[in-house]
């Protein structure tokens, strides 16, 4: 992953970790693999990253987190979002939003 | 926030729960990856190393999460102080040492300031104090100062004033005399310490008794029936504190008085530290400039305010004789009475709060110097860490926080050497150190032990973490294992340390040194008697209404010189008003019949008033003329003695005096029957007053309370003071003695601050001087240390032991030697702070300065001889082999 992908990461992997817990919860691997699916394969998000972001996160009180068995009977830690949560990734869609409305008016007008 | 903080606490104090469920959940997360792979028809160890891979290390990623936890920074600093203990414990003499000399300069420099703090910071323990003022007057015209006032200031300041909130005037005793009282009718007869007050001082210091009442005017006006306040020390020992107290009517120099109120036990009356009982101070039986005054300004009047207003109320006084006015100048002496009761002690004591933290930095620079040595030690350590990822920021924190650790554990020790320290500073210090009482290690003190702590591990730890700035991660693992001749650059802050160790030590011993130089000359100035220690002097007090009978009261004091001068082994014996050097002898114009000036006051003289013998028993020589006899005392002829200056300054040769008329009055001349030495009854420090002695029976006052003094071999030992109060009792029974002290204590305690002042700062110059020797032979046997290999190659190559020696001798010397110079140079602007303390010495005295940098030279030497010799003991073949 080049220096500018993860930048570009960096600013939104919050908002992508929340969309991607906003249909069901998951575990580590499930949110890897989610963000892989949702941006058709454009990002890869490093555990090193994912990981640190999720537990700051639940330290928001954004996510919460129990352990559950997962489909093939081993247990994992399942994070989902709370009602804050949902209020976060509603907050950073549409700032999210406005930025790209921005930033494509701004390209456009050269 | 509030999730925050409690996530901050939990990271904290179930850190162990935490971190299981976080390795649970990454080996959860490995599972899932595995089981992932294999699905993707992956082998089992192939899946294992392709899902580590993903993952991207356990390890790494646990550290990420710790990161962004709550509390991180927090378990970061306690790790790096867990890490900082380790360190210091594994070095155990390096940390002994370390902490010991922090802990010395730590210790002093708080004891210091708990004393700084006690006297000349804390407000006085009244409410509202800075409100409170002393009120004197001032004579400029005949050289008189701060005198205290009559009963005709009080009730005109008292009436007139616009400044005061209420004035009050106190009586502590008269001459030599503090004032006392015989307590009789309730248990044992006692003589015990006194305070006359008027009704306002109590509530003007805002005192309320514990027991009872106050005094009120109703107390002190005329007739009104006798009562007594007493403190609660005295309650506690005469009434064992018992509530009935209140009421009792007991006997106060033969006069029954009733007990109305009991003082709190916190009360403090300015400075007396010994008193049992208050009495009022009737106005109408006021007499003389023998009270002090004590005021409450009103608010937001400034003492300045004050000082004019009593300006304009001094010509309101009527029935004071106007030529009087004009020539004495009185004037206004309103100070602050903080001011008032600490004087100029702070002069001293910032001389010693300044010393001791001089003592302090050679401290801290020795342990800066220690560190540095370490650092050196660690290089390779610290260029590891710096490989694995540390940031230098980061290990430069956790060094300066090593340092800190030291400082704590330091400055701890130090509170305790404090605390030890501070009760051998209070019972080495002078009887006429103010406050003495309220020096205590309080919040302030102990903020500033934390503050000084901090500011003083920040100091020596600033230079092994900047040191450690300047050597980056790769030269630091390459300089690895032998370190080929030391390289100028690395010893050049232990160099500079060492320099301005030396330089210090050198200002407190030069410091130490006027002192003894000061206390020298002290010494040699002849007081004017002769050996005071053998001088026995004591005080009785005859109940004030027998001074009504002057001619019975010289007759009992008769009865008892007699009986006392018949006691084996005393040569001499005397009574008079007060003793040589006890503060007891006033000053009074006295005429002088051939140098009379029209309109001029004549000048104030100390005055003595003296039965014969005085001279003898004080041993103070008789130039001319006579001693006075009991003929003169009985007949009352009228004579008087001058001292030797007193005719000098009008008659130029001494015996011409004799003959002459001089007085106190111009109704009333004696004839000067005798010349005698002077004697610096004001400390030897001083110049000695001229002189004059009247006859014991011109002041009747002193025939009431009379000092006698014995000359006897046998003085200071217990079985003479027994056979001296039996002599007493045989006279009256009930007569305590007090006051009981030999010539030569009046004589030290004249000396006293000096003596204080030149043992403490000989402790800070001993300190300095152990600490700064301690500094440079530490930096020069490391330094042999660290250049034996090169000195065995020297040996080798044929170098003789004396060349050797020289080489590292030299390198000692050379630093003593800039040291030395920059002391000097230090010492030279320093020594101006202590110049109001010296005496018969200049701050610049040429002796001292030599003498003490020899003496450092010489220490110094010696310093470098040790590590120098132990160098050339060493065998080439060993040396080379060495590390």
């Amino acid at each position: 992953m080049g220096q500018k992908r993860t930048d570009l990461l960096r600013g939104t992997l919050d908002l992508l970790v929340l969309k991607a817990l906003s249909l069901e919860p998951l575990h580590g691997v499930g949110i890897s693999r989610r963000i892989a699916q949702i941006t058709k394969e454009a990002f890869q998000v490093s555990f090193g990253s994912l990981f640190p972001a999720l537990h700051r996160m639940e330290e928001r009180g954004w996510v919460e987190a129990e352990w559950r068995s997962s489909d093939n009977n081993r247990r994992a830690k399942y994070y989902r979002l709370t009602s804050a949560g949902r209020a976060q990734l509603k907050a950073e869609e549409r700032q999210w939003n406005q930025l790209v409305m921005i930033m494509a008016a701004a390209v456009k007008s050269t | 926030m509030l999730k925050r903080i409690l996530s901050l606490f939990r990271n904290l104090f179930r850190k162990r729960a935490i971190e299981q469920a976080l390795d649970d959940e990454l080996r959860s997360t490995l599972e899932a990856l595995i089981q992932e792979k294999i699905e993707q028809g992956l082998s089992q160890s192939e899946a294992r190393r392709e899902a580590l891979m993903e993952i991207g290390g356990i390890e790494q990623v646990k550290e990420e999460v710790r990161v962004v936890r709550a509390g991180h920074f927090v378990e970061v600093v306690a790790g790096d102080i867990r890490y900082a203990l380790r360190q210091l414990r594994r070095n155990r003499s390096f940390t002994a040492v370390a902490v010991l000399t922090l802990a010395l300069g730590i210790g002093g420099t708080t004891a210091i300031f708990s004393v700084v703090n006690g006297i000349l910071i804390q407000p006085l323990p009244y409410s509202h104090s800075a409100r409170l003022v002393e009120v004197g007057l001032d004579f400029p015209g005949i050289n008189q100062f701060n005198w205290p006032l009559s009963p005709l200031e009080y009730v005109t300041f008292r009436e007139q004033s616009r400044t005061f909130e209420d004035i009050g005037l106190y009586y502590t005793g008269f001459g030599g005399n503090l004032y006392s009282a015989n307590v009789t009718g309730f248990g044992r007869p006692e003589h015990v310490p006194a305070l006359g007050v008027t009704d306002g001082v109590l509530s003007i210091l805002e005192v309320t008794p514990l027991l009872g009442r106050s005094f009120t005017r109703a107390d002190v006006e005329p007739g009104s029936p006798d009562t007594l306040m007493i403190t609660y020390g005295y309650w506690r020992t005469k009434f064992g504190g018992d509530h009935s107290a209140i009421g009792t009517t007991i006997d106060i120099d033969g006069k029954p008085s009733r007990i109305i109120g009991v003082l709190p036990q916190r009360f403090r009356f300015l400075d007396m530290t010994e008193l049992g009982i208050l009495l009022p101070l009737k106005t109408q039986s006021l007499r003389g400039y023998n009270y002090f005054a004590v005021v409450r300004l009103k608010p937001g009047v400034t003492p300045a305010e004050a000082n004019a207003d009593v300006a304009r109320m001094i010509p309101m006084e009527l029935d004071r004789p106007v030529e009087f006015f004009k020539e004495a100048r009185v004037t206004p002496n309103v100070q602050p009475l903080k001011q008032y009761i600490i004087g100029d002690i702070g002069k001293v004591l910032w001389v010693l709060m300044g010393g001791i933290c001089l003592v302090l930095l050679i401290a801290c620079a020795n342990v800066a110097s220690l560190l540095l040595v370490r650092v050196d030690g660690r290089q390779q350590e610290l260029a590891i860490r710096g490989a694995l990822g540390g940031s230098p920021g980061r290990i430069a924190g956790s060094l300066l926080l090593e340092s800190l650790v030291l400082a704590v554990i330091g400055g701890a020790l130090g509170l305790l050497f404090a605390y030890g320290g501070l009760r051998v500073l209070v019972a080495l210090a002078p009887s006429d150190l103010p406050r003495l009482n309220e020096i205590a290690i309080d919040g302030l003190v102990l903020l500033f032990t934390v503050g000084v702590t901090i500011v003083a591990g920040l100091l020596f730890g600033a230079m092994p973490a900047l040191r450690y700035a300047g050597v980056r991660a790769g030269t630091g693992l390459r300089e690895t294992g032998r370190s080929v001749s030391a390289s100028r650059k690395r010893h050049r802050a232990r160099n500079a340390l060492v320099v301005v160790q030396v330089g210090l030590a050198l200002v407190l011993l030069v410091s130490s040194g006027l002192m003894i130089r000061t206390f020298q000359a002290l010494t040699h100035v002849q007081p004017g008697f002769t050996a005071p220690a053998e001088v026995e002097t004591f005080h009785v007090h005859f109940p004030p209404e027998m001074i009504k009978d002057p001619e019975r009261l010289l007759r009992l004091d008769q009865a008892i010189l007699d009986n006392i001068a018949a006691i084996p082994g005393v040569s001499s014996a005397d009574f008079s008003g007060a003793v040589p050097m006890d503060a007891g002898a006033e000053s009074d114009p006295v005429l002088v019949k051939d140098h009379m000036l029209q309109g001029q006051l004549p000048p104030a003289r100390r005055c003595f008033w003296v039965s014969p013998s005085f001279f003898s028993t004080m041993g103070i020589p008789l130039l001319a003329g006579r001693d006075l006899t009991w003929n003169d005392i009985l007949n009352k002829r009228p004579v008087a003695i001058v001292s030797e200056n007193l005719a000098r300054e009008y008659w130029q040769n001494p015996s011409d005096a004799l003959g002459k008329q001089i007085g106190g009055s111009p109704k009333e001349w004696r004839q000067i029957v005798g010349i005698v030495g002077n004697v610096h009854d004001d400390g030897t420090s001083q110049e000695a007053p001229a002189t004059v002695y009247w006859p014991v029976t011109d002041a009747d006052v002193f025939l009431g309370s009379p000092a006698f003094a014995l000359r006897s071999t046998r003085a200071r030992t217990e079985s003479l003071m027994n056979e001296v109060r039996r002599a007493v009792w045989s006279v009256d029974s009930d007569l305590p003695l007090y006051q009981v002290h030999t010539l030569d204590y009046y004589y030290t305690k004249s000396m006293a601050r000096t003596s204080f002042t030149l043992v403490m700062l000989a402790l800070a110059g001993g300190m300095a001087l152990l600490l700064g020797i301690v500094g440079l032979y530490g930096v020069i046997a490391y330094a042999v240390s660290q250049r034996t290999h090169e000195i065995g190659i020297r040996m080798a190559l044929g170098a003789q032991k004396r060349d050797v020696l020289k080489l590292v001798v030299n390198g000692g010397m050379a630093l003593t030697v800039i040291g030395v110079g920059v002391g000097v140079a230090g010492a030279l602007v320093l020594t101006r702070f202590l110049s109001s303390l010296l005496y018969g010495v200049k701050p610049t005295d040429p002796p001292t300065f030599i003498v003490v940098s020899l003496v450092l030279t010489g220490v110094a030497l010696l310093a470098c001889y040790i590590p120098a010799r132990r160098a050339t003991k060493a065998d080439p073949i060993v040396a080379l082999r060495y590390e």
